[in-house]
């Protein structure tokens, strides 16, 4: 384009030339954050009485972050930042929607509250081998996931995540943990190489790997490059990071082997940020091949919610328990997916957030009640309800909270489902989200009865551990019943989310505002 | 490695192999070169150091621990990026300073920061699995 006789270099063909705004630095602080904290908490890691501060006022900073960033999108639409002024496509952008804000925030705050916790429930061991710096670079992985606007980068981020939830994993070197952990490593190299493969296999064919530029440019290439394969591609790649049915066996073979607190942040934010790539990939960028694809996802979601859910029946752990059931609301999630309506994909964004609040905090109850009977397995435990009023009231409250009934956040985002798939006639597809629930409900009610309800002699001296681990518990239980009691704010967010995911040309005009003919 | 001619070699080795991968480090921004491979660089000097004259040698010699360095390295490369705040300019843009020294002139700039922190990640993480191993082996 640019004559080689010019002589006088013009920068606007190249880069960005708007200054940037403070309010434009929103895109980018939650990464930039979490990634200087993890540098900073690397250097001062054998000091274990500063990780503790570095650690919250991190987090807390982190959540003021996210905070504004949801604040200010929800008021001006959809934001941008190019990296380093190069114009995108060739500069990596992120983009930030409702839904990237929307889980960032819900990240923020179970980072914050895990780290709490986990100041209460590590050793100084387990401090001094990292936990922290692992935890801010696994945060920064997620929430950087959750932001960017690059394919490409997007599967850095899924590195960044991984390696550091690797270390988070085998934190403590027991036999067990090192079983769990390869399991673990394995399977998800697994999908991230395909994932790999897939992204390659998109530039060959886009030659841009810039989100918005791939959505304007799909339309235009439908009818002559092999679009679906690129779908089912990644489909599998992401259902195998989300753990969907048939490719879910990693996760109920590692979640139970690290520290309580880490299950409870990999059953919080990992599977999600999978589910979030899979909407991104499928309904942002191929959506006539997700259209395609809808009776496969369906199928596939129902049987993975009816499979976690059997699966949670079976089990006799209560930590193994926990994940099938995490399992089986990827598949919920997944049914909003496979309908593609405004409806089901906002069903499916309510129940991600609310997923992501109650698994943490059922991991973290988990925990609790193991420590005060000394065991995880639901036969051997018992006698909660005396030793701990808190945890008599979180269980039974958080688990109907997963199945959905009223008054807890389950509720409303599995209302929804069923009814956007009642909606296009799915009736198969509403009945198992509901006998999901029903099982569910069987699964975890079995637990309250022997875990915390029969009468045991408790262990002599055994406690939950003081107000700092069970204070987490008791916000993540606020929070939940806050959101069933009046949901109106988080279900609007995600019918802009939805709206604004569904709008292709309204994200593109943002990303390259100067309008180049498509 | 206990030989004589390795440990006397060793040290002259492992100074010319850090001054080198400075070198690198420093030409990297227009040439080949760069963070990456000059850590790599180093921290194979200080493995060589390390099987030639023992471990603890190397981290007394580092004086940080290797991770620290590493940490550290996380740390510059994070602030190159956040650097561009103060100049209303996206993350990451690349910003430039010609100050001059002693009559010559200098070209600093963040990408070369950057550069500087991914040297100091590689290097401390590097040296910190090779030390390790080199470690193991002794017992």
């Amino acid at each position: 384009m640019a004559g080689s006789s010019d002589t006088i270099v013009d920068l606007s063909q190249a880069m960005v030339t708007a200054p940037t705004t403070a309010a434009d630095w929103l895109v980018i602080a939650p990464v930039a954050l979490c990634l200087t904290f993890s540098a900073l908490s690397l250097m001062f890691r054998k000091d274990v009485s500063r990780q503790a501060p570095l650690a919250i006022v991190g987090f807390a900073l982190l959540l003021i972050v996210a905070i504004l960033l949801l604040r200010h999108v929800w008021m001006n639409g959809t934001m941008v930042m190019t990296m380093g002024r190069w114009l995108p496509p060739f500069g990596i952008s992120f983009t930030v929607d409702m839904l990237g804000a929307m889980f960032v925030l819900t990240t923020a705050v179970i980072a914050l509250l895990a780290s709490i916790h986990a100041l209460a429930d590590l050793d100084s061991t387990q401090l001094r081998y990292g936990f922290f710096p692992f935890l801010f670079l696994m945060i920064g992985g997620v929430c950087g996931a959750f932001l960017t606007g690059d394919i490409f980068n997007l599967y850095v981020w899924f590195e960044v995540l991984l390696i550091s939830s690797f270390g988070l994993l085998v934190l403590g070197s027991e036999r067990e943990q090192i079983d769990g952990t390869t399991k673990y490593a394995y399977l998800n190299l697994v999908a991230t190489t395909l994932f790999l493969v897939a992204t390659g296999y998109l530039y060959g064919i886009f030659g841009t790997l810039n989100m918005a530029d791939i959505a304007r440019k799909a339309p235009l290439l439908r009818e002559t490059a092999p679009l679906m394969t690129l779908a089912v591609l990644y489909f599998f790649a992401f259902g195998m990071k989300a753990a969907a049915f048939p490719v879910n066996f990693w996760l109920p073979a590692s979640y139970h082997t690290p520290r309580i607190v880490v299950s409870a942040l990999f059953a919080g934010l990992l599977t999600k940020v999978g589910v979030y790539a899979l909407l991104r990939s499928l309904v942002v960028l191929l959506p006539a091949e997700r259209a395609i694809l809808a009776e496969l996802i369906a199928w596939v979601a129902a049987s993975t919610m009816l499979l976690g859910a059997l699966g949670a029946l079976a089990q006799n752990d209560i930590r193994r328990l926990l994940g099938f059931v995490v399992v089986s609301g990827i598949g919920v999630m997944m049914a909003g997916l496979a309908l593609g309506s405004p409806l089901g994909l906002s069903g499916a964004m309510v129940y991600a957030v609310h997923s992501m609040l109650v698994m943490t905090a059922l991991y973290i109850a988990a925990g609790l009640a193991g420590s005060i009977t000394g065991s995880m397995a639901i036969g051997a435990t018992g006698g909660g309800h005396k030793a701990d009023p808190l945890l008599a009231f979180a269980v039974p409250a958080l688990r109907p909270s997963r199945a959905g009934p009223p008054p807890f956040s389950g509720l409303w985002p599995k209302a929804m489902l069923v009814k956007a798939s009642l909606d296009v006639g799915a009736w198969w597809l509403a009945g198992a989200i509901l006998l999901t629930g029903l099982l569910t409900s069987i699964a975890t009610v079995r637990v309250f009865l022997l875990a915390c309800w029969r009468d045991r002699e408790t262990v002599e001296g055994a406690t939950s551990g003081g107000l700092l681990r069970a204070a987490p518990l008791a916000a993540l239980l606020a929070m939940t019943l806050a959101i069933g009691v009046y949901p109106q704010p988080l279900l609007e967010a995600a019918n802009t989310a939805a709206a604004a995911i569904l709008d292709n040309a309204g994200w593109a005009a943002k990303v390259f505002p100067e309008a180049v003919q498509p | 490695m206990n030989t004589l001619i390795f440990r006397t070699v060793a040290p002259f080795l492992t100074s010319l192999m850090v001054l080198f991968s400075i070198f690198v480090l420093l030409r990297g921004h227009n040439e080949p070169g760069g963070g990456f491979i000059g850590g790599l660089i180093a921290a194979s000097a200080f493995a060589i150091y390390g099987i030639a004259c023992g471990v603890s040698p190397v981290r007394r010699a580092l004086y940080f621990h290797p991770m620290g360095i590493a940490g550290f390295g996380l740390f510059i490369a994070c602030v190159a990026g956040i650097m561009s705040i103060f100049v209303n300019v996206p993350f990451m843009t690349g910003l430039w300073v010609f100050p001059k020294v002693f009559g010559v002139e200098l070209a600093l700039s963040t990408p070369m920061l950057f550069d500087i922190g991914v040297y100091l990640v590689v290097v401390g993480a590097i040296t910190s699995i090779a030390l390790a191993l080199e470690e193991r082996e002794e017992d």
